[in-house]
């Protein structure tokens, strides 16, 4: 497959890991923001290729882990109400809110369907008009102008039982607020390639000049990952921070402009409740008035009642990176695949997803 | 807000396109990268093409991690074996150094 | 006969009857069925070929309830035939006889049932194997998904062959009958949301043939002690959950480590494009026409070369090894040359987005 197999090329990939061991002599610690990217460093088994000075962190870029409780617990209430059809993505069918996941809701007879995209959901709105079709609008600026397309899509189709219920959330604020806290020592991020493509490679700016923190945006082949590893070590190494862009057949400095336009459309910048992060100002998308008919939570107000976190879950600290899935008390003990107690056990970009399926065993 | 999937457009028609990769076709939008054209490999999201992809720089990269490989030879027993002269080892990293950073 | 299924076909009436005898008799046809007794008595050993097949009774049951029922390459009765006789197969049984169940819905229409029906008289015939007793209930609109099919399966295996999950010595070598993925992608690609073109097929085939070939080419080997047959130490068919649940479900059961190079696994092209576009694994996707075997390492050749000979073994390939060491778990050597753990899947498989 053209674009994928080419940057697999396991020789190419050893002539990266031989120059990132040669140039590295301090011990170093990259934050990898992106989910897909902790998967893809499992699946290859990039971690262990890597030097010993070379660690990696994983971040809070799966949207589906930071999703608060108490959003998700909205989302299955409205799952409950009566003649509503909740379309969502794989991802969130399984994550356990405060009474149970939106899979009970579905198993207690909820109508739950997973939908690839979110021009599917809106199909299954015009083939279900007696229904209140509900879109769960999980991610980040990659997914966000896609969900704006279906809602001026609907607009125009003049459809009125289409909703989405914005969750959707922004990767530089997070980033900062991880910074800005200080409690874990970052050497450099690798910063999300898709979001990217989306956002512009400018958009990571900030981090050398507000934090002198090297970035390097990365693809999500092997060698992508660790030519951009191998970026932020050079960096480190030659004490110069900068935005290297290691992803360039996909990233441009400015993004996605019609993407970017479309979402700033529909959405307006807001604050947003971040697991692990906690609330943050300027974090978050909501819908604009304009489009207020569309927007689920002002349609369905509902109240899912108090929060009830899980004890013990260290979820919101793996997200901040702070800690590791193995130090969680409850991880693989208490907490596995198949019986989760937080999202990053659910989702299959969660780091203590990752660490469940691909660690373990010392090989 | 990462998986995408670099696909070939076989057709377009409005801003709706036939998207391929290794054989298998789906209907994707072309609503957000109307530029993309028949022949242009777009990244896919949730079924949405969200930038075109760069063939030029594309092989640029592999070009430029091809030329690193030269500076180190082979395997032996596992270990990396890197360019024994120590002149040619700096200069071998000076201009990896710029490679990479490019 | 009308033409939707409805509730009085499954009442034991007149209707009934005649849907017994104007379908399932129809397509089903052997004298044993057409008793139409309570139970079937059959033969406790029968001629295969020129060899008198005679042994151990080996016996299994599995339900059908695949949505869509018709896909590329099959349908839910070629499914449920087939489901059950590679069930038999991978014990190394010689399948003989079947039942059908079948709970049907209210408004189904009769012509779906009979092409259903249709596709097991040819499976079952294929596969060499008779359909001799079943049964019929219909229930309201609604309770059932169309139709759930039942088949249990009875089948012979003769001395001597005894392959097992907890049989696996380290030292075996794994191989694998060809392509993974094409089942459970085929089932994918036609779900709604999910759709898309593609030369996906279902490889739902009837395996035991290939395993009659594999143990005849051991069977011609000096092994030293014992039979050549008893080098095939396990069979498995790597259906829901893909080969990485069938891999690390031998490893439990035999406390032995197995080691699988990534790159010998053979996907088709079609089925990788697929999982790379849903965010999907193929050694976790279903399939129903493959197996992996578990065989001593002098046996190995032999068992490739026959496999490769036959129809549903030509992309056969040696995709790993059984290892004394990290027991209980399987191990994967990426594409890149690094080693990390192949889990079992936990639930289902959901298409990503991220």
């Amino acid at each position: 497959m053209k674009y994928i197999d080419e940057f697999r090329d396991p020789q190419l990939a050893r002539t990266l890991l031989a120059n990132t061991r040669a140039r590295s002599t301090q011990p170093v610690r990259f934050m990898e923001f992106c989910g897909g990217h902790t998967h893809a460093i499992f699946r290859h088994g990039l971690r262990q290729m890597l030097p010993p000075t070379v660690k990696l962190r994983s971040g809070p870029g799966c949207p589906v882990c930071v999703t608060a409780s108490a959003d998700l617990d909205r989302a299955i209430a409205l799952a409950k109400l009566p003649d509503v059809l909740i379309t969502t993505f794989g991802d969130m069918l399984k994550v356990p809110g405060s009474h149970g996941a939106l899979q009970t809701a579905k198993a207690e007879g909820a109508d739950v369907r997973v939908v690839y995209s979110a021009l599917d959901a809106l199909q299954i709105a015009r083939d279900h008009p007696e229904r209140a079709v509900i879109f769960l609008g999980v991610g980040f600026e990659t997914t966000a102008p896609t969900v704006a397309v279906s809602i001026l899509e609907a607009e125009a189709g003049g459809l009125d039982n289409f909703y989405v219920l914005s969750l959707h959330k922004l990767t530089p604020p997070a980033t900062r607020a991880i910074l800005d806290a200080g409690e874990v020592r970052l050497s450099g991020i690798i910063g999300p390639g898709h979001v990217t493509t989306v956002i512009g490679s400018r958009a990571w700016e900030f981090l050398p000049r507000d934090y002198s923190v090297p970035c390097a945006v990365a693809g999500f082949e092997p060698l992508d990952i660790l030519r951009a590893v191998a970026a932020l070590v050079e960096m480190v190494e030659s004490g110069q921070p900068a935005v290297v862009n290691a992803y360039a057949r996909g990233v441009h400095p400015e993004g996605n402009r019609t993407a970017l336009d479309i979402m700033h459309r529909v959405f307006e910048v807001s604050e947003a409740d971040w697991r692990g992060l906690g609330r943050m100002p300027a974090s978050g998308l909501a819908l604009r008035p304009e489009y207020a008919r569309f927007d689920a939570a002002l349609a369905f107000p509902v109240d899912p009642g108090p929060t009830r976190e899980h004890e013990g879950c260290r979820c919101g600290d793996v997200l901040r990176g702070t800690v590791e899935p193995p130090d969680c008390p409850l991880f693989r003990r208490v907490c596995t695949p198949a019986r989760p107690v937080g999202p990053c056990m659910v989702s299959a970009e969660g780091a203590c997803a990752a660490w469940y399926r691909y660690g373990g065993v010392d090989v | 807000m990462c998986l995408a999937i670099p696909t070939l457009i076989t057709s377009i028609e409005g801003t709706s396109a036939r998207a391929e990769i290794g054989g298998v076709e789906r209907t994707i939008s072309l609503a957000l990268t109307p530029e993309a054209r028949v022949g242009d490999y777009v990244l896919v999201h949730t079924g949405f093409a969200i930038g075109v992809l760069d063939e030029e720089e594309a092989q640029e990269t592999l070009r430029l991690l091809e030329e690193l490989a030269e500076f180190y030879t082979g395997e032996t027993n596992g270990e990396w074996r890197m360019a024994n002269d120590e002149l040619e080892m700096v200069s071998a990293i000076r201009n990896s150094q710029s490679a990479i950073l490019r | 006969m009308s033409d939707k299924i409805l509730l009085a076909h499954g009442s034991g009436g007149q209707l009934s009857h005649e849907l017994v005898e104007h379908l399932f008799l129809k397509y089903f046809d052997n004298p044993i069925l057409a008793h139409l007794d309570d139970a079937a008595v059959v033969r406790e050993t029968r001629f295969f070929g020129k060899n008198r097949v005679s042994g151990k009774l080996a016996f299994t049951t599995d339900s059908y309830v695949v949505s869509p029922i018709f896909f590329p390459g099959g349908d839910i009765g070629k499914l449920a035939v087939c489901g059950t006789v590679n069930d038999l197969a991978m014990r190394g049984a010689m399948p003989l006889y079947l039942s059908a169940g079948f709970i049907l819905e209210e408004g189904l229409p009769l012509a779906d049932l009979e092409r259903v029906v249709a596709s097991m008289a040819v499976t079952a015939q294929a596969a060499g194997v008779q359909i001799v007793t079943g049964d019929t209930k219909v229930v309201d609109h609604g309770k059932a998904d169309r139709l759930f099919i039942n088949t249990a399966g009875v089948g012979v295996v003769s001395a001597g062959v005894n392959p097992g999950g907890d049989q696996v010595r380290p030292g075996d070598v794994v191989i694998l009958s060809g392509t993974v993925g094409d089942h459970g992608m085929t089932i994918m690609s036609q779900r709604e949301g999910l759709r898309f073109d593609s030369p996906l097929v279902s490889d739902c085939a009837p395996l035991h043939g290939l395993v009659a070939a594999m143990l005849d080419a051991l069977s011609s080997l000096p092994l030293g002690e014992g039979s050549g047959v008893r080098a095939l130490h396990c069979l498995r068919d790597p259906t829901r959950g893909g080969l990485a649940t069938a891999l690390n479900e031998v490893a439990g059961k035999s406390g032995v480590g197995i080691e699988i190079e990534e790159h010998a696994v053979p996907v088709r092209d079609a089925v990788r494009a697929a999982c790379e576009l849903l965010g999907l694994d193929p050694l976790y996707v279903a399939n129903e026409g493959k197996l992996v075997t578990f065989v001593a390492t002098e046996a190995a050749d032999a068992v490739l070369a026959r496999m490769r000979t036959h129809e549903y073994g030509r992309e056969a390939a040696i995709i790993g090894q059984v290892t004394a060491e990290h027991a209980g778990r399987v191990v994967l050597r990426t594409a890149l040359g690094a080693r990390r753990v192949l889990d079992m899947l936990v639930g289902e498989q959901l298409p990503r987005i991220c």
